[in-house]
């Protein structure tokens, strides 16, 4: 069997899906949410890369790369944050983070 | 020189309005009190307002702990020096007006709209002359009396001030060349009186007889206004000459109104009495004028009896082309003028406040002004005007005197047997009197014997009517002031402390009173003929008009000797009856009182017109007030409007808030249904399109 675009594609529509379930289902920790978007930018990456060899176009595989960086800096600023809202507030659990309620 | 006569008062007012206004700056100096005390010491009002510190405190709790304002003396001076120089301008214009030629005086062009051209003028005819003679001779004096009476006053720059501004509104009235400068003198008036009846703030009643003053005027101006604008429909004019010359061709027009075809004279002419009335006091819209004398006695002198409620008088004699030509009006007149003669003059046999006596008494001579207006025989009202001017003010001034001895205290029960103890104000006092019931050859005989006979000479329907109020009205007059000197000032006094304590003015005081009982005894025989007699025709010439076949002025002379006698009698009829009462039988008044009580309480509720009224006016408009408050304004228009609006935004965004859960994955659900939405939007779109 090879491997075709179907099958890249059809992987990252998996991988997208569960970063979804993970965001909305998850009702423990916030961490899992900064993990699912990861999953989400996976899936996006994954279709660019495929799509790329699939055309010859390299630009995609540029833009994958560029998607990685801002992901990792999405990450350092998230851990962050959680990092100071856990001082805070003694807790990082997503029922409790609801100060916007109104 | 009549520039000088008018705006003379008005400098005189805005001079002690600064004065008055740095004293109020003075005294709150914007929170540093500190500097008040070398502020006033730079002023020779700090002297004077040593010397009189420890006097009696008078009509003041709350005055008595106020510094008088610095500059009180200059402005005293100032208005008063001002108002003398009027005084002597206006004589000299008296003179060359009243035996030369009328003029008249553009000032400025004041109002152009339109077709509608008023000029600011200063008509000066013989009717003006005699006002201004008037008026500026009573307010000098009133201004000279008041340096005396008010010295423990400490707001005596706003009093004088007021006092000059007043002037000044009433001598814009009485030269004014259209109706519309005739009503801005009008309103003048009606504001400084509306001032000055509230001039000492911190009395209540003060307050509510200043309220009542001005709204019952509101009344007759409402009229007043009307009338104005139904010459301005008619004639497309306001100034007097054009409506003059035009008056004669509106006879037998009609105004159409709603269903009505009124006689358009009639009816202007009686909307403008209406404001005569309410200026005038008048029977009906007189509640006013007795509570108005809660101001300081100058006021009701000045304002109150001789001048402002003489504007009704002097504007029917000056719009005496237009009441000509209406006969209906005329009628109305005479009938409201004989009304109110008899009416305060039964009210005021019975009343207990000095002031308010001779009120009643104002009153009553107004009607007989009015009387002499309604029967055609306008010099002759004026002839009274100007008589009753003098005699008026010297009541009222003396009364002011009398108050000031007994310390402030208004009854008459309270005096008695003070003719000892001031005996110079007793005498002009008699005088005065003398002179208001008539007594021969005082000012009083020659003008109200000159309007009984009009009355009985006239062909007027209401003849019979006017002359038998206005000889009933000579007798009470007559008893009346009688009583009013008898018990205040002979028999034995009621109040000991304040009899012991009694004093007589100081000079300032009494060269005024002076002055005024020489007119009141002086004023009446020299201008008989000008005013009632042969010369009438040469004096006022064309500033008033009488109607062909008005013989009224000729066929009074020729009237049977005894109406000419009736009111000399019913005068000393008054006289003997009050002499019987008060001084030698002084039980009589109380057990007659005993007898007809229910009489007896309807002439000292007077007539029960407040209560009346009360009923009819005050408490329906109230309840409608309260009504439109509550109802109209806080429950329609607020509850559907301003607040109804605010409460159903408050009720929405209180359900939208709820959207807010403030967790992290309901926001981005929703964000991934937009994203979702927008995706099939596009897709769809795209779809269809291609």
């Amino acid at each position: 069997m090879t491997i075709t675009l179907g099958h890249y594609l059809t992987v990252a529509a998996i991988l997208f899906t569960l970063g979804i379930f993970g965001i909305f289902l998850n009702r423990k920790n916030v961490i899992v949410i900064l993990m699912s978007i990861e999953l989400i930018l996976l899936a996006v990456n994954i279709n660019l890369v495929a799509f790329s060899t699939f055309l010859g176009d390299l630009i995609g595989q540029i833009f994958a790369l560029l998607v990685l960086t801002v992901a990792a800096a999405e990450a350092a600023i998230g851990l962050a944050i959680l990092v100071v809202y856990f001082r805070n507030r003694k807790s990082i659990a997503v029922e409790d983070v609801n100060l916007m309620k109104g | 020189m009549y520039q000088a006569i008018v705006f003379l008062p008005l400098i005189g007012a805005i001079v002690a309005g600064l004065i008055s206004l740095v004293g109020a700056h003075a005294r709150h100096p914007g929170g540093s009190p500190s500097t008040q005390g070398s502020h006033q010491g730079s002023h020779d009002g700090q002297a004077h307002a040593g010397v009189t510190a420890g006097h009696d405190a008078g009509h003041g709790d709350a005055h008595a702990a106020v510094e008088p304002a610095g500059g009180s003396r200059a402005a005293e001076l100032v208005t008063t020096v001002l108002l003398f120089i009027a005084m002597i301008l206006s004589w000299i214009a008296f003179v060359s007006v009243g035996f030369g030629q009328d003029t008249r005086v553009p000032i400025v062009s004041w109002i152009a709209v339109g077709d509608l051209r008023i000029d600011w003028a200063l008509r000066v005819d013989t009717l003006t002359a005699v006002m201004l003679v008037v008026v500026t001779t009573i307010s000098a004096f009133v201004h000279l009396y008041s340096i005396g009476y008010m010295e423990e006053d400490p707001y005596r720059p706003r009093f004088f001030a007021y006092l000059s501004l007043f002037t000044f509104a009433m001598l814009a009235l009485v030269t004014s060349d259209n109706l519309v400068q005739l009503f801005f003198g009008w309103e003048g008036v009606g504001l400084m009186s509306y001032l000055l009846i509230g001039f000492w703030f911190h009395k209540p009643e003060a307050n509510a007889a200043a309220i009542k003053a001005f709204i019952v005027n509101r009344v007759g101006d409402f009229g007043f206004a009307l009338g104005i604008f139904a010459v301005f429909m008619l004639t497309g004019a306001v100034d007097f000459t054009t409506v003059f010359a035009q008056a004669p061709s509106l006879t037998g027009k009609t105004i159409h109104f709603l269903a009505w075809d009124v006689d358009a004279l009639t009816l202007i002419c009686l909307l403008l009495f209406m404001g005569a009335m309410g200026k005038s006091a008048q029977f009906l819209l007189h509640t006013w004028l007795p509570d108005a004398m809660e101001g300081p006695t100058p006021v009701s002198a000045l304002i109150h009896a001789a001048t402002m409620v003489t504007a009704g008088v002097f504007m029917v004699a000056r719009l005496s082309p237009l009441f000509e030509l209406a006969p209906v009006a005329q009628t109305f007149v005479v009938i409201i003028g004989a009304t109110t003669a008899l009416f305060a003059a039964t009210v005021g046999l019975v009343q207990n406040d000095i002031k308010r006596i001779v009120a009643y008494s104002t009153c009553s001579q107004l009607g007989y002004m009015f009387v002499a207006m309604g029967v055609g025989a306008y010099s002759v009202g004026m002839f009274h005007l100007f008589t009753h001017a003098f005699f008026k003010a010297l009541l009222f001034l003396g009364s002011g005197s009398v108050i000031l001895a007994m310390h402030h205290e208004q009854d008459i029960w309270k005096m008695g047997a003070l003719k000892d103890k001031i005996p110079f104000t007793y005498a002009t006092m008699v005088i005065g009197t003398l002179a208001l019931t008539g007594f021969p050859l005082t000012a009083g005989y020659f003008s109200k014997d000159a309007i009984i006979e009009a009355s009985f000479a006239t062909t007027s329907p209401a003849m019979i009517y006017a002359f038998a109020c206005t000889v009933a009205a000579a007798a009470l007059t007559s008893f009346y002031s009688w009583r009013l000197i008898f018990v205040t000032f002979h028999g034995h006094p009621h109040d000991r402390s304040h009899y012991d304590h009694a004093h007589e003015s100081p000079m300032v005081m009494l060269v005024p009173l002076a002055f005024l009982a020489a007119g009141s005894i002086l004023a009446g025989y020299p201008f008989k003929d000008l005013f009632a007699g042969e010369d009438i025709a040469a004096f006022f010439r064309g500033s008033l008009r009488f109607a062909e076949g008005n013989q009224i002025i000729e066929e009074m002379h020729h009237v049977p000797a005894w109406v000419a006698v009736a009111p000399t009698v019913m005068m000393a009829l008054g006289f003997l009856v009050a002499w019987q009462f008060y001084i030698r039988k002084p039980h009589l008044p109380g057990e007659l009182a005993r007898q007809q009580e229910p009489l007896y309480l309807f002439l000292l509720n007077k007539w029960y017109f407040d209560e009346l009224y009360e009923v009819l006016l005050v408490r329906p408009t109230l309840w409608l007030g309260r009504l439109l408050w509550k109802g109209g304004d806080g429950w329609l228009i607020d509850g559907f409007g301003p607040d109804g609006v605010s409460a159903r935004v408050l009720d929405v965004t209180r359900n939208v808030v709820r959207l807010q859960t403030g967790y992290l994955y309901h926001y981005a659900f929703a964000m991934l249904i937009g994203v979702a939405a927008l995706i099939t939007w596009f897709i769809v779109r795209s779809g269809g399109a291609g």
